[in-house]
């Protein structure tokens, strides 16, 4: 099969803060509402308005799966994610304290360690995310929309700049 | 599961804390959030109760779906005897306190007794725990939830709070949670300032478990669609609240100069789009925050951008505070408007209350009623900004005789402002109609004379009947689940139809309430929202609890009635001018100046909206005077409360 390329994009200037993808993530893999389950988590400045959703980047390099002392995590091409094998693990959290971003979560509940598994290819943050702060898409396409941003943004400074020169002339 | 959740008996006297299941058979009567609140406080209250002595019963909960998978369940329901009204108080708010609680284990919690001195309650995965807020009382509504974090050194805290105005007993404290989900109409803040309760702290991991959660997922999803597939929920998506304001000001519908006029004129400075444009720079792109799992996100983001507050972080303005610190006291400044909701947020105090009791002041003072010497020479005229900023402030922390005064509410002040004050004074039950002048609408003013907590708009206000809907629509919404074959009148001056509308809306509210979804998820913007139809599914996937459309109908029909029963054994009576089912005169008096052609000249019609009450209570099972026929309760298995099944 050919490998995916889809990755999760998080824009976090337009997150609402609502947590809904906590709580959609966690209903998907443990049927239950509690966010302290979820493998994505909206971290907030609440005097700046500011929320920032968390999850795992699918790192090339892994921290976790470097670190990890039994090989239990692995590399899996098709769906282009890093994955645990529960069957090796052994529960010492080295993956969670060498994560850089912190997205590598411990459940206190089940004492396993949990990341996100992108729903086998249909990301459930990602399709209840009603304004698209968290999109999967492909990952050439990632930073196309901030090009297209920065070329909008160089293009009416230069029309300003123009309008200044006709003007000043 | 959402339904091991439990309820908590503390007292604060005493420090006794006991914990409860709820059973199945309570569940089923009153499902859970306001509509079991109600029964609590009836039955954990009696007769003549002081609202800020020890015997108040302050009822904290979510809604049966709270947490759940049910779009929008993050309303927080608090209710208490008002200190406003000496009636029903009770308040709604959104952000993410009763999800939390939820996860901490809980949906109710009846709190009664005083602290000796200030104290908060922390609610950690079932175990309740009060603790001394002595470096806590005294801060505003947001430092006082940082420093809970700070203290517990847990971020992740939801707290419940009160701010000085709670403190300090102004008779219209807000208990509040996060920048601005505010708890507001009633004095809820102020029955918790009486019990030195200065918050309410949770942090919960507890599973809420779904009872079917794939098919709750997928009905979810379709569920947020038919909600945010809605324009109306588009727009107040981008605008907030405020996107009502235009509106509703041009056709005159904005009370103004607190009831002199019916529409505030060259007020562009206050429309979303301008505020928008002014206050917004300093924000991400989007600037709407969302409560809890909503993807309706109607709350706005803002900095004060010049003025005395300049810098200030907060959320809103609401269109209530567009009204309130606009319309209401005559200015038309959006500086003014967003430093009064900043004041208010921040103080914890209902942003409604204080305009419109402002706004009197303003009236009276104009009239002569209030001299220069009780106001300390404020300048107490309608358009004067520094006053109004001015007075919030005196009001919160009860500065001069006025600001006293006005903090004890309408009626206590009319009687110590003396002469014809009260005669100004436009409130229904003791409490102060919002911004609104339903002068051209008897649907609304039927609405807001026969609301459980005095003057409001979110109770049983047939919002939709502005929107001129043909009848065929309006028939099909409003005969659902109980066949109606009435008038029904897409005209909004119209009175036929109308008490059937605001029976079924005040139905449909407690429903939501109930629940626990927010009411722009249902039947009150927007005409295609959900409603009993809906939510037997929603509420079988969650929790497993089976009930038909009409059932939950009867369920909320009941649950009005509680409320009604406990209005009526505080004294309630139909056409008592401080605590009936009136308007003030001026509705019947005085004629619309101002707004679109077929509003100028209108009013209430006397004879006419007497007739609606008594459509009204005949669809309610009342008689003429407004109490329950016996066969009505018994009818909805009320005729023994109290009756202490919890």
């Amino acid at each position: 099969m050919q490998s995916n390329s889809k990755v999760l994009m998080i824009n976090h200037e337009k997150c609402t803060g609502c947590r809904l993808c906590e709580q959609v993530c966690a209903v998907k893999h443990h049927g239950s509402s509690n966010p302290s389950r979820s493998r994505i988590r909206v971290l907030k400045w609440e005097m700046e308005g500011l929320y920032v959703p968390v999850s795992c980047q699918q790192c090339q390099d892994a921290p976790c799966l470097n670190g990890c002392p039994v090989g239990a995590i692995s590399r899996n091409e098709e769906l282009n994610r890093v994955e645990v094998d529960y069957d090796v693990c052994i529960g010492c959290r080295t993956c969670v304290s060498v994560c850089p971003f912190g997205a590598m979560h411990y459940n206190a509940i089940d004492r396993k360690v949990a990341k996100c598994d992108l729903c086998d290819g249909d990301p459930q943050c990602a399709r209840f995310c009603d304004v698209k702060a968290i999109e999967y898409v492909d990952g050439g396409d990632v930073s196309i929309e901030k090009k297209r941003a920065a070329a909008l943004r160089l293009s009416t400074v230069k029309k300003q700049a123009t309008a200044l020169e006709q003007h000043t002339a | 599961m959402a339904l091991d959740r439990k309820i908590a008996y503390i007292n604060l006297t005493t420090g006794d804390i006991e914990i409860k299941p709820i059973p199945m058979e309570v569940r089923k009567k009153f499902l859970g959030g306001r509509g079991l609140d109600a029964y609590l406080l009836y039955n954990h209250t009696k007769k003549g109760c002081d609202p800020l002595g020890p015997d108040n019963a302050l009822i904290i909960s979510g809604g049966i779906l709270c947490a759940t998978l049910a779009s929008a369940t993050a309303r927080t329901h608090v209710m208490a005897k008002s200190p406003l009204t000496g009636l029903l108080g009770s308040c709604n708010m959104g952000g993410f306190f009763a999800p939390e609680m939820a996860w901490a284990g809980f949906h109710h919690l009846v709190i009664k007794g005083k602290a000796k001195k200030p104290c908060y309650i922390y609610i950690n995965n079932g175990k309740i725990e009060i603790r001394d807020a002595a470096g806590i009382w005294g801060k505003t509504v947001t430092d006082a939830q940082w420093a809970i974090h700070d203290e517990l050194n847990d971020k992740e805290v939801k707290s419940l709070v009160i701010g000085p105005a709670g403190e300090n007993l102004v008779a219209f404290a807000n208990v509040m949670t996060g920048v601005k989900n505010a708890g507001g109409r009633t004095g809820m803040g102020a029955v918790m300032g009486s019990k030195n309760l200065k918050a309410v702290a949770c942090r919960g991991t507890m599973d809420v478990k779904i009872t079917h959660p794939v098919e709750a997922l997928e009905y979810n999803k379709k569920f947020i669609e038919q909600i945010t597939g809605a324009k109306v929920s588009q727009t107040q998506g981008t605008l907030g609240t405020p996107f009502i304001w235009g509106a509703t000001n041009s056709w005159g519908g904005v009370r103004t100069e607190n009831f002199r006029y019916n529409q505030l004129e060259y007020a562009d400075d206050i429309e979303p789009e301008r505020i928008d444009e002014i206050a917004t720079e300093t924000m991400g792109p989007y600037h709407m925050a969302g409560c809890f799992g909503c993807q309706v996100h109607c709350r706005a983001q803002y900095k004060i951008p010049t003025g005395k507050y300049k810098g200030k972080y907060d959320e809103g303005p609401e269109y209530t505070s567009q009204g309130a610190f606009g319309a209401e006291v005559g200015c038309r400044s959006a500086e003014t408007v967003l430093a009064g909701n900043h004041l208010v947020d921040q103080f914890g105090m209902d942003n409604l209350e204080t305009g419109s009791i402002i706004s009197w002041a303003m009236e009276c003072f104009e009239e002569g009623l209030i001299t220069k010497d009780q106001t300390d020479g404020i300048d107490l005229r309608f358009g004067n900004d520094e006053a109004v900023l001015e007075m919030i402030e005196r009001i919160c922390y009860r500065k001069g005789w006025l600001g006293d005064v006005l903090a004890k509410g309408g009626i206590p002040a009319s009687k110590d402002i003396g002469k014809n004050s009260f005669d100004y004074l436009i409130q229904v039950k003791g409490m102060n109609n919002l911004h609104s002048d339903e002068r051209a609408t008897p649907a609304l003013a039927l609405n807001i004379a026969t609301s459980s907590r005095g003057s409001d708009h979110l109770r049983s206000r047939p919002a939709i009947d502005l929107y001129h809907l043909p009848e065929k629509v309006l028939r099909k919404i409003y005969s659902t689940p109980v066949p109606y074959d009435g008038p029904l009148s897409s005209e909004h001056t119209e009175y036929v139809g109308k008490p059937w509308q605001v029976f079924w809306q005040e139905n449909c509210y407690m429903a939501v309430d109930s629940l626990g979804i927010c009411k722009y998820h249902t039947t009150f913007l927007g005409a295609t929202l959900p409603n009993f139809e809906n939510w037997p599914k929603v509420l079988y996937l969650n929790t497993g609890i089976e009930m038909t459309p009409k059932e939950i109908w009867e369920v909320a029909r009941r649950n009005n009635m509680m409320e009604r029963l406990f209005n009526l054994r505080e004294g309630a009576n139909r056409n008592d001018p401080e605590k009936g089912d009136v308007l003030n005169h001026r509705y019947h008096d005085e004629p619309c100046k101002r707004g679109a052609i077929d509003v100028i000249g209108r009013y209430i019609v006397k004879e006419k909206f007497d007739k609606m009450v008594d459509e009204f209570y005949e669809h309610k099972g009342l008689d003429k005077n407004g109490i329950p026929k016996k066969s009505t309760l018994k009818e909805l298995g009320l005729e023994n409360e109290p009756s202490h099944l919890l």
